[in-house]
Parts: structure tokens; sequence; C-alpha cells
């Protein structure tokens, strides 16, 4: 049987990216050292075809292949995403690439593999298709974190990234067989009414839950996040701090807002996850020396913050947890591609002292990177803020009373080590000799365009949460 | 004919000046200067105009600009002025070209960077008085932060990055809660418009319950009480205020202080009137603790900034007793008092700058007998110091007079307390003039100190005819605040719950009608959510 045309069109986002994955590493044997940019232009054209295909979905609404997939707004935002974390990644990554020594055409190949992944987790609503979608970006990830292979700290991370998320997947896949058990059914709309054994669907919801947590990095599944976002090239980290991450949360809320019974077991779980993944994000982040695991860090609390608009169980929660995933994306892969640029050759220039003086010897380099940093903050004039601005509104409209005022102390943990970074690339006396270097095109066009995009969504958030908010209402 | 948008010009021609500096070349010092100057001065000019369009007459906003920004929850970019926020404005234009000239020389490393971030605080600033919409207000309230952060944490002294992260982690601190406030208002009200909130209020159309009331209040009052610095939240300001360059110390003590005390007159009394009385005295208490510890901390101080610092508790003090005495006398004297305040502590700060520039030291022991080698400095010191302990025909007697009288009127237990302040100031200003000024010159280093030079003198006349002027000219000012301060009183009042209020209420939307209903979209998130189960 072959899909109808009408299904393909559905698909035809990740169609793009994987033929494009398929036709990089094809091309890859038969381009020499100087066909390198050939690659890069051919990944990067992969990523934009696959944002520049979202137009066939988005003008295509509907269930595809028989119910597994359903394209409706709400995956719409999500391919968007996804395809331009993937196309600021693949941007950012040449020169990262040429400088650490590491081949081009894998890479880009992963990193358009693992996108398509994640597009078949925004879209999917049948847990198997779901799962597939998980397995193909995890798997990818996991490749991707070990890159730099002979520096011992990646292979560490991958290892981790590798038991630790086979583990989660494992508890996923063991939750979807008992969720059939209990309903006979794996297509989401269905599990509701399809439920005979109560108990056996909540252990089936429960493990699912689990296994998506890891996937968030909620605490208590945080735990290899810091590796990991350490040791994979920063570039990779980028992409694993913002792309599955809102996959994650994509198949997560689908599953929240669509079957019943998950609104109903999981709101305690995520009130306390949500609770303890801020606090626990932001205290540890506290004590880092080193900037890029302070960011690992902090990516956990971001998950937190995102779990409250989740716990308000409502439209406009919904339509917070887009919008402060769309900003977050933004200012994450801003903040990580300044970093692969500033952290120098093998990385080395990571801690809190090598940034001493930034600001004096790389003014703009300083003012992006402070600029993202801000808007991790929640400074107002960022998307940042109006991100935690839409998810405290939601937790109050729900009387959330307790949480908005934890999310509250907690942006103030956060404010102090954000700040402290910029009070040290600002107030400090250089420490260290920086190269006289001129910035990589690429870094400073996914600098322009993240900031801008940040300052975009901070002043002008109309179309974004206009958007946000039809795609939750209709997801219902 | 108003002008349309004078407001928005206000508001955004600092920051379009610091735009423009940023095109300047960075060592180019004498243009950035030149330009930074040029923009303050004419921004002055432009709030001058706000006296000539000001109508103090008239009740409610003027120059209102309204026009919609964020359709989900709905926000609007809704400014407006009045007799509270007029002379505030105006108070921020004069210390902003003060300040500038007042770092004219005594800035020298990333002279750019310092004239943006002044011209940015600017800019926030001013928004904070004009904005009406509390989302904007807030907006400009968190902004200004980072300005000031790095006027602070670059150009301040040793400790200058401890006193700019506690600046800013406290302010911080007290604003993320009244965003919380800010939302939960929203979310009973349905409107983040100040004007519309009070109308729905006033009506009694939307009531909130006495617990929810005082919370609310905590919420916005815990912001603008470290803000202003109320005992027991003032432990950041004497950090900051020392460790601030000279032109970050007048604009803190000068205009953002009075952010504090500006936003407990705009929304916690009006908004919050049951709470507002309820924690009166409490509040009274701790603003007269302030008054009190503030004066005697100051008395031992050995830094001469530290102590200018420390009388600011005291003074500011002064105005929180005032707006929650809550009688119609002491809210203008508060109001009154915040621009002497401005003045004089301003000049204070600018005069301890000076000293400082020439000696690189604020420590009192280090100096003495100063008036032989800097006459002029010393009468201008004398005249500033007896301006803010409110010596009778200068501005600050006029100021704590007033308050005094209005706070007696109904709580003469508070006066009588707080009047122990007014000595005590005198008593730690003038030792310190004392110890500065008078006697033989004890430090040879002090021998051949300059005295003020022209650009300073400039400086300190125009401060000190202000001084002058306010003491003796004040019904020029008291007479445009009146009817806005009363209307503050009036929209304290609540409908009578045990009273049938419908007649009022129909009244009340038939006056609605017009104006606000159309404007006013409902929020569409309200009807569709599901609030949690026992989450509260």
């Amino acid at each position: 049987m072959f899909p109808s045309t009408q299904d393909l069109m559905r698909i035809a986002p990740e169609i793009v990216l994987c033929a494009m994955g398929m036709i990089v590493m094809v091309v890859e044997p038969f381009a020499g050292k100087g066909g390198r940019r050939v690659l890069d232009v051919l990944a990067a054209l992969g990523a934009a075809g696959a944002l520049a295909a979202v137009w066939l979905p988005a003008h295509h609404i509907g269930v595809a292949f028989s119910s597994l997939l359903k394209v409706d707004e709400f995956s719409v935002f999500f391919h968007v995403l996804t395809g331009a974390v993937a196309l600021f990644v693949i941007l950012a990554s040449p020169s990262y690439l040429d400088r650490e020594g590491l081949p081009h055409g894998e890479f880009f190949a992963l990193v358009l593999f693992a996108t398509a992944g994640m597009g078949v987790m925004a879209s999917a609503q049948e847990l198997i298709t779901a799962f597939i979608g998980l397995e193909i970006s995890s798997i990818s990830s996991y490749i991707l974190a070990s890159y730099r292979r002979d520096v011992a700290r990646s292979n560490e991370a991958a290892m981790k990234y590798f038991l630790l998320g086979s583990f989660a997947t494992a508890f996923f896949l063991y939750g979807i067989a008992l969720i059939y058990g209990a309903t006979g059914t794996t297509i989401l709309p269905r599990i509701d009414a399809g439920t005979t054994q109560t108990m056996l669907l909540a252990l089936g919801l429960a493990l699912v839950f689990v296994g998506l947590a890891f996937k968030v990095a909620a605490v208590p599944f945080q735990l290899w996040t810091p590796d990991v976002y350490e040791g994979a090239p920063t570039p990779v980290t980028a992409l694993l701090s913002s792309g599955p991450k809102a996959a994650g949360f994509a198949l997560l809320l689908r599953i929240f807002v669509t079957v019943d019974h998950a609104n109903d077991l999981w709101f305690w779980a995520i009130w306390v996850a949500a609770a303890l993944t801020m606090t626990v994000g932001n205290l540890t982040a506290l004590v880092q020396t080193n900037v890029k695991r302070m960011l690992a860090y902090s990516s956990v609390a971001h998950a937190g913050y995102i779990l409250v608009a989740f716990a308000a169980r409502s439209t406009i929660g919904t339509a917070a947890v887009l919008f402060y995933l769309a900003s977050y994306a933004l200012m994450k892969v801003g903040a990580f591609t300044a970093l692969s640029w500033l952290g120098g050759a093998g990385e080395h220039h990571l801690e809190l002292n090598d940034y001493a003086g930034l600001a004096r010897k790389r003014p703009i380099s300083a003012a992006c990177f402070s600029f993202f940093l801000l808007s991790l903050l929640g400074m107002p004039v960022t998307a940042g803020f109006l991100g935690k601005f839409y998810i405290l509104n939601a937790a109050l409209h729900s009387h959330l009373v307790w949480l908005s005022i934890i999310l509250a102390v907690n942006s103030i943990i956060g404010a102090f080590y954000y700040l402290r970074v910029v009070v040290v690339m600002y107030m400090r006396e250089p420490t260290r000799e920086f190269p006289a270097e001129r910035i990589p095109f690429g870094v400073a066009a996914v600098l322009t365009l993240a900031a801008a995009g940040t300052l975009y969504l901070g002043v002008l958030p109309n179309y974004v949460i206009n958007f946000a908010i039809q795609a939750a209402a209709l997801l219902r | 004919m108003t002008p349309a948008h004078l407001l928005s010009v206000l508001i955004f021609l600092p920051a379009a000046g610091a735009a423009a500096l940023l095109l300047l070349r960075g060592d180019d010092h004498v243009w950035i200067r030149r330009l930074a100057l040029a923009v303050a001065i004419g921004e002055l000019g432009l709030s001058l105009l706000l006296l000539y369009w000001f109508d103090s007459g008239s009740t409610g906003y003027q120059l209102e600009e309204l026009f919609p920004w964020i359709s989900s929850p709905p926000i609007h970019y809704h400014l407006g002025i009045d007799g509270i926020s007029l002379f505030l404005v105006l108070l921020t234009t004069l210390l902003t070209p003060i300040s500038i000239l007042a770092s004219w020389n005594s800035i020298n490393q990333s002279v750019k960077g310092f004239f943006v971030s002044l011209l940015v605080l600017e800019t926030g600033v001013i928004g904070v008085f004009l904005s009406l919409d509390l989302f904007l207000f807030f907006l400009f309230w968190e902004v200004m932060l980072v300005p000031m952060y790095f006027l602070i944490g670059i150009w301040g002294h040793e400790r200058r990055i401890y006193a700019a992260v506690k600046f800013v982690l406290y302010t911080m601190f007290g604003s993320i809660l009244m965003l919380v406030g800010i939302l939960w208002l929203f979310n009973s009200t349905g409107s983040f418009d100040l004007p519309r909130i009070q109308a729905l209020l006033q009506a009694g159309r939307v009531t909130l319950s006495t617990n929810t009331e005082l919370l609310l209040f905590g919420a916005f009052f815990l912001a603008f009480a470290i803000k202003v610095p109320l005992f027991p939240f003032h432990t950041w300001l004497p950090d900051a205020h020392t460790e601030a360059p000279t032109a970050g110390s007048i604009m803190l003590a000068g205009v953002l202080l009075k952010m504090g005390t500006y936003g407990m007159l705009r929304f916690c009394l009006p908004l919050f009137p049951k709470a507002a009385h309820t924690l009166a005295p409490e509040v009274a208490v701790l603003a007269i603790i302030g008054i009190l510890y503030g004066a005697l901390v100051a008395m031992v101080q050995t830094d001469l900034k530290r102590l200018v610092a420390y009388s600011s508790v005291s003074h500011l003090g002064f105005v929180v007793l005032g707006i929650f005495a809550m009688s119609a006398t002491s809210v203008q004297g508060a109001l009154y008092q915040m621009l002497n305040h401005g003045i004089s502590t301003g000049a204070l700060f600018l005069l301890v700058g000076m000293l400082y520039d020439r000696r690189h030291t604020h420590e009192i022991s280090e100096f003495g007998g100063l008036a032989t080698p800097m006459p002029v400095m010393a009468a201008f010191f004398l005249f500033v110091s007896l301006s803010s302990m409110g010596l009778p025909i200068l501005n600050g007697f006029v100021g704590e007079f007033l308050i005094l009288i209005g706070t007696y009127e109904h709580h003469a237990m508070w006066s009588s307390f707080a009047a122990i302040g007014v000595i005590f100031s005198a008593l730690y200003l003038l030792w310190a003039y004392q110890r500065t000024f008078f006697g033989d010159v004890t430090n040879e280093k002090n021998r051949a100190l300059p005295d003020a030079s022209a650009r300073e003198r400039g400086l300190l006349w125009v401060l000190a005819a202000f001084i002058l002027f306010m003491g003796v000219a004040s019904p020029l000012f008291t007479g445009r605040t009146e009817i806005t301060v009363r209307q503050v009183l009036d929209q304290m009042q609540r409908p009578d719950k045990t009273q049938p209020v419908d007649a009022q209420l129909h009244k009340q939307a038939k006056t609605e009608e017009g104006d606000a209903s159309a404007l006013y979209v409902q929020a569409p998130n309200s009807p569709i959510s599901v609030p949690a189960k026992g989450a509260h």
C-alpha cells in the first residue's frame, strides 16, 4: 500500500530532512578537503528546505497514515521550531568543526536525522510512532554527543547519555505496552474510551511520564544533563538543549492534553516535578564555575518553569509552554553558539575566569552573550521575560499561587548566576590573552538572528502568542 | 491643541540619543560628552513644555496616549501624566544633565558606555513615571535596573561589584513578587490598565476579598519599600550609594528612590485602600524607625558619602510617613519632600563627588578645615546642608512641615516621634560639616586644593537656586499637585457594602460604556480554562 499524496505532504519536512541527510552522506566521500563547503551548503539547504516544506503540512491539516500522525497547528509550530534550531546549529558549526578538526558530513547528516525524529515526535498521536520518533532523535543525539571521540569527556558524556537514555526509552516502551494492555489501543484520542483497567493504565502512564521526564530533564531524571551538555561539542549542546527538549515537551503535552486520565493522574507529579526541577536546577547552577556546565543546569531550571505552565492545565498554559519553548530555544541556541566561539580551540576556555574583561576585547560578542543571559534571567524587552510572564499568568489564572511564588523566588536565584557572568565580562580586568580572530560568518549570523528573534518575541509577541493560543485551543 | 505624542517623545528621546552615541567612535570623548549633554538638555527643554500644557485644574490623567500593544492578554501602550508624575518627570530631566556635567572630567574609561547607560536610565525612569499600564510600568521598572547595574558595577569605587549585585538582587526580589501581584490583579479584574482597574474597584464592580487585598498590597508594597528604601529593607542603599560614581549617586538618590514612594502613592493607596488603612500603623512605625535609625546611623559615619546615604533613609522615612498618614496635607508634603530630597541630596552627592575628585577619598577624617582653601565650596555645602535639615525659607522646611502638620491632624504621636528626626538631621549634618570644613587644615594634602571650577559653580548655582525657589515659591508647585492628591484620597473610597449599590453601579456602567468598553476587549483566555483542582 503506497501512502496517499495527502499523507506524504503532511510529512514533507521529514522527507526533506531525511533525503538531505542521505544526500550529505553520499556526497561526503566525493567531496575532498575543499568540498567541505559543499556539505555545509547542502546541510543548510536541508534545514532551510525543511522549514520551507512546513508550508505543505500547514495547508493540509489533518490526520495521516491511518491516525498515526496528526498534523495540526501544534505540530506545525514544533516543526518550525525544530527546523529553525537545526538551521541555526548547522550555520554555526562549520567553523567549530574546522577548528576542532572534525568531519563535516556525518555531523550534518546526524543533525538532520535527529531533527526528522523530533518532527515525528511533534506530530505523532500514536505511541509506537512517537517511540520511533524518539528513537530516531535519541540515537542521532547519542552519536553527536560523542562526536569529539578523542576527548575523554565527550565519550563519557555519550556513554552516560546512551545508558540512561536507553533505560528511559525502555520505561517509555514498557509504559506503552501496559497502556495497550489496559485499553487495547495506542492511539491517544482512543485511550480514554477504551479504558478497562484503570490501575494498569495509571501504571503505564506513569512509566511513559518517567521516560519523557528523562527526555526533558525534569528532576529527579536530570542527572545526565550536566555531564552530557558539558561533554558534548558545544554546537551539539545547543541542539540538545533546545530541539529534543522541545520535542519531548511536545509529546508530553499531546499526551497530557489529549488523554484525560493523564491529565488527572499527572497533575501532582507535574506540580512536584516543576517545583523540584526549578529549585534543584537553579541551586546547582549557582555553585558552578564552568560556564557551559552552569548553562546546562540552567536548562534544567528552565524545564521546571515550563512544567509550571503544564500544571496550569489550561489553554493559556499550553500556549505559554509553546511560547516559552520558542523563546527558550532562541536564547539557549544563541548562548551556546556564543560559547562555542568564545570557548576557543579545544574548548579550553569555559571557566568563569576566562571571560574576565571580555567586554573590552570582544565588545560585540560580549554584548550578544549578555543579551542572551539577560533574556534567560527574564529581563523585560527580551523573549525570556514574556515567556515567564505568560507562564506566571497561566499559573495564577489556574490559582497556582504557591507554584508562582516558587517560580518567582527561583528567578532571583537565577538572576544571581546569570549576572555573575555579566559581572565577569564587564567589570573585571582581563586575565588572559584573547587571540585576534575574526568572528566566523556563520556564528555571527546565528548570533544576530537569535538576538533579533529574542528581541522580536520580547517586544512584538502578538503573532507567535496568538498562533500558540490557536494551536493550544485546537489541541484540546 | 495639545501635542499628541509629547510623553512618548520624552520617554524615547534619551534612548534615541543613546543609540546615536553608540554610532560615535569610542575614543572621541569630547563629542560623546557634548552629544550626551545636548540630548539631556533638549530633553529638559521638552519637559518644560509639560508645564505649559499641564492643566492644574483638571482631574485625571492628561496628555494621554493609548494604543493596543499585546493582544493576549490585553496590554496597552498607555501613558498619561498627572500632578504626581509631573514634577517627578521634571526632576528627572533636571538631574540628568546635572549628572552628565558632574561626570564631565571624572569619567575617563569606557566613556561611551557611561553616557549611554545614563541616557537609557533616564528613559527607564521617565517611563516608570508616565506608564499607566501595569505591564508597561513593570517593564520600565525592570529595564532601568540594567543601566544602573552597569553604572555602579563598572564606574564605581572599590567594592562596586558587590554593591551592584546587591542592588540588583534586592530590587529584583521585590519586583518579581510585584509581577506576581500584577498578574493576580489582572486575573481578578481582566485588565492591566490602571485607570480601568481603578474604575472597576472604585465602582465596586470588582471586589477583592480582605485577604487578597492584603496579599496584593504586600506584593506591591514590598517592591516599593525595597526601592525607597524603608527600614528594614534599606541595607542595599548605603553600599550602592557609596560605591556608585557621583552621577550614579545623584540619579539613585535623586530619582530612583522616588520610584518607590511614587509607586506607593500611585498603586498601594488607591488600589488597595482597605489594606492600606489596616497596615498604615505598621508602615508608619517602620517609617519612624527609619527616620530615627537613619539619622542615628548617619551621625556615626566616618565616610561622608555613607553619611549622606543614611540621611536618605531618614528623609525617605518622612515621605513614607506622609503618604501613610493619608491626609491631604501630609500627602502634599510627601510629594513635595520627594522633590526636595531629589534636589538637596542630589546636591550633597554632587559636592561629595567634587571632594572625591580632588582627594579620592570620602573619609571625613582625611578632611578638616576645607573652608580655608575652598570657601565657595564650603558656602554651597553649608547652604545645601541647611536645606537638607529643613531650615525655614529653604525647600526642605516646606516638605517636612507639611508632612508633620498633616500627620498631626490624625496621628499626633507619629508626628511627635518623627519631629525628633528633624533635630537629629541638624545634628549629623552640622557635625559632619564642622569636621569637614571648619577648624585648621590638619592634613597637608588639603592645603592647596582648588576651589570650585566654573563648571562646578554653575551646577551648584542651579541647584542652590532651586533650593531657595522651592522654599519661597512652594504654591507654584503645590497648586499643581493639589487636585491630584485629593483625587488619590478620593480614589481610596469604596462603595459601602451594607448599602444597596445598584444605583451607583448603573451609573458607573453608563458612563463607562462610551469610552472604555470599546477599547478593552475581554481577555480571550478567561472562559477557556480548567482551574486546577485542589491546587490552592
